[in-house]
C-alpha cells in the first residue's frame, strides 16, 4: 500500500494530462459523433486493400508544431494496425 | 495614446474584478489617467471593490440610453485624482446594451483616458460580447484548476476570433505550497497549456480578502498580491519586471511538509 502512494501520479500531472487531451478537443470544435464517422469511413476504404485492427485505430487532429495555440495548420493523425497486408 | 484594456476569464470568481480594481488603481497610482468600467449589467461588483458605492448617481445604461451625460456618470476615486469609475446598472440585464454601443462610447472616452479597463462578467454570452467590443488587449484572468483553465482556452479562441491578438495571462490564487507537494498545477504548467505571455502571478493571499472588505485595492501594499499587482502594472506599461518568488511567503511548517510530500 504505501509503494502504491510513493508510485501515484500527483494530481497536479493528473490535471495536466486531462486538461492537455480535453483542449485538443475543445478546440477543434469537431463534435466525438463527427470523428467516429471519420473513422469509420477512413476504416471501410483502407479495408478494401488490406486487414486492418479496427478497434484499436484511433484518430485525433492534433497541430504540427508546438509553438503557439493557434491550429492553423491542423493535422489528421491516424494511427490504423495493420494485421495482414495481403488481403486477397 | 490611450488602451483599452477588456479584464476576463470566462469562468466566474477567479478575480477579473480583483484584477481590474487593483490594476486600474496601481496604474493611476504610476500618474496614468485611468477609467474603470464595470460591464456587468444586473450584477455590479466593481463599485463596491473600489468602496466607491455609496457615489453612484448614474450607470452605464443611462449614458447609453442617453438618460445623462457621459461625465455625470462617471465617479472620481476617493484616494487618486487620475482614477474613475464608470459603474454597471443594477436592475437591468445584458440586453440593455450592445456591442456598437459600447465601441461608440469607448470612442468619446479614448481621448480622455490613458487606459481604459472593462471589468467583463463571467460567461460567453451578451455581456463578454459588449465588453470586448472596444478593446485593443485582454488579460485573462484564471486560476491553477481545470474548470477556470479550460474556460480561460475557450475566452482566448473567442478572443482571437474577434481580433483581439494581443492577450496576456494573469494566474490568479497561487499556492505555492500546494505546487510544492504536486498538488496543484504551476505557473509554468498552466503557460505550457495555454500557450500565452504570462502578464502576473498572483499568490492566493488573505488580505484580497481583508482589502475587499474595507473597500480599498491592495495595489502596492507591502503585501504578496500588493507587490504582485503592482509589478502587473508595470508589465502593462511595458516595463520588463521579474517575477516574484512566492515561495518567500511560505511557512516554515508547509515547507517542511513540502519535503515530506515530494517523493
Amino acid at each position: 500500500m504505501f509503494k502504491n502512494i510513493l508510485k501515484r501520479k500527483s494530481s497536479r500531472e493528473i490535471a495536466k494530462d486531462r486538461l492537455k487531451i480535453l483542449l485538443i478537443s475543445d478546440r477543434v470544435n469537431c463534435s466525438p459523433e463527427m470523428m467516429e464517422m471519420i473513422k469509420n469511413d477512413i476504416a471501410n476504404v483502407i479495408s478494401k486493400y488490406m486487414k486492418i485492427d479496427t478497434k484499436t485505430m484511433e484518430i485525433q487532429i492534433t497541430k504540427t508544431g508546438n509553438k503557439g495555440r493557434s491550429l492553423k495548420n491542423p493535422m489528421l493523425y491516424a494511427n490504423i494496425p495493420i494485421l495482414d497486408l495481403n488481403h486477397e | 495614446m490611450s488602451e483599452v484594456i477588456v479584464v476576463t476569464s470566462g469562468k466566474g470568481g477567479v478575480g477579473k474584478t480583483t484584477t481590474t480594481a487593483n490594476v486600474g488603481t496601481g496604474l493611476a497610482a504610476m500618474g496614468k489617467k485611468v477609467i474603470l468600467i464595470d460591464t456587468d449589467i444586473g450584477l455590479r461588483n466593481l463599485d463596491v471593490v473600489m468602496g466607491l458605492e455609496n457615489r453612484i448617481v448614474y450607470n452605464l445604461v443611462d449614458v447609453v440610453e442617453g438618460n445623462c451625460r457621459i461625465k455625470q456618470a462617471i465617479i472620481r476615486d476617493k484616494r487618486y485624482p487620475t482614477l474613475f469609475l464608470l459603474p454597471s446598472a443594477q436592475t437591468r440585464d445584458k440586453s440593455a446594451v450592445n456591442p456598437s454601443q459600447m465601441v461608440k462610447m469607448i470612442s468619446h472616452l479614448k481621448d480622455q483616458f490613458d487606459y481604459i479597463i472593462l471589468d467583463c462578467p463571467a460567461g460567453i454570452e451578451q455581456g463578454f460580447q459588449n465588453a470586448i467590443a472596444g478593446a485593443d488587449r485582454a488579460l485573462v484572468v484564471t486560476t491553477p484548476e481545470v474548470s477556470a483553465i479550460r474556460d480561460a482556452d475557450r475566452i482566448i479562441g473567442l478572443l482571437e476570433a474577434n481580433e483581439i491578438h494581443k492577450i496576456d495571462l494573469v494566474i490568479n490564487r497561487i499556492r505555492y505550497d500546494m505546487i510544492k507537494r504536486g498538488d496543484m498545477m504551476s505557473s509554468e504548467d498552466v503557460v505550457d497549456i495555454l500557450s500565452l505571455p504570462l502578464i502576473g502571478m498572483v499568490p492566493d493571499d488573505e488580505n484580497v480578502v481583508i482589502a475587499t472588505n474595507q473597500g480599498e485595492p491592495l495595489v502596492g501594499s507591502n503585501t504578496l498580491a500588493g507587490r504582485a499587482y503592482q509589478n502587473i502594472c508595470h508589465r502593462v506599461l511595458g516595463r520588463e519586471i521579474p517575477f516574484l518568488d512566492l515561495e518567500k511567503g511560505i511557512s516554515f511548517w508547509a515547507k517542511v511538509s513540502g519535503i515530506f510530500h515530494k517523493s
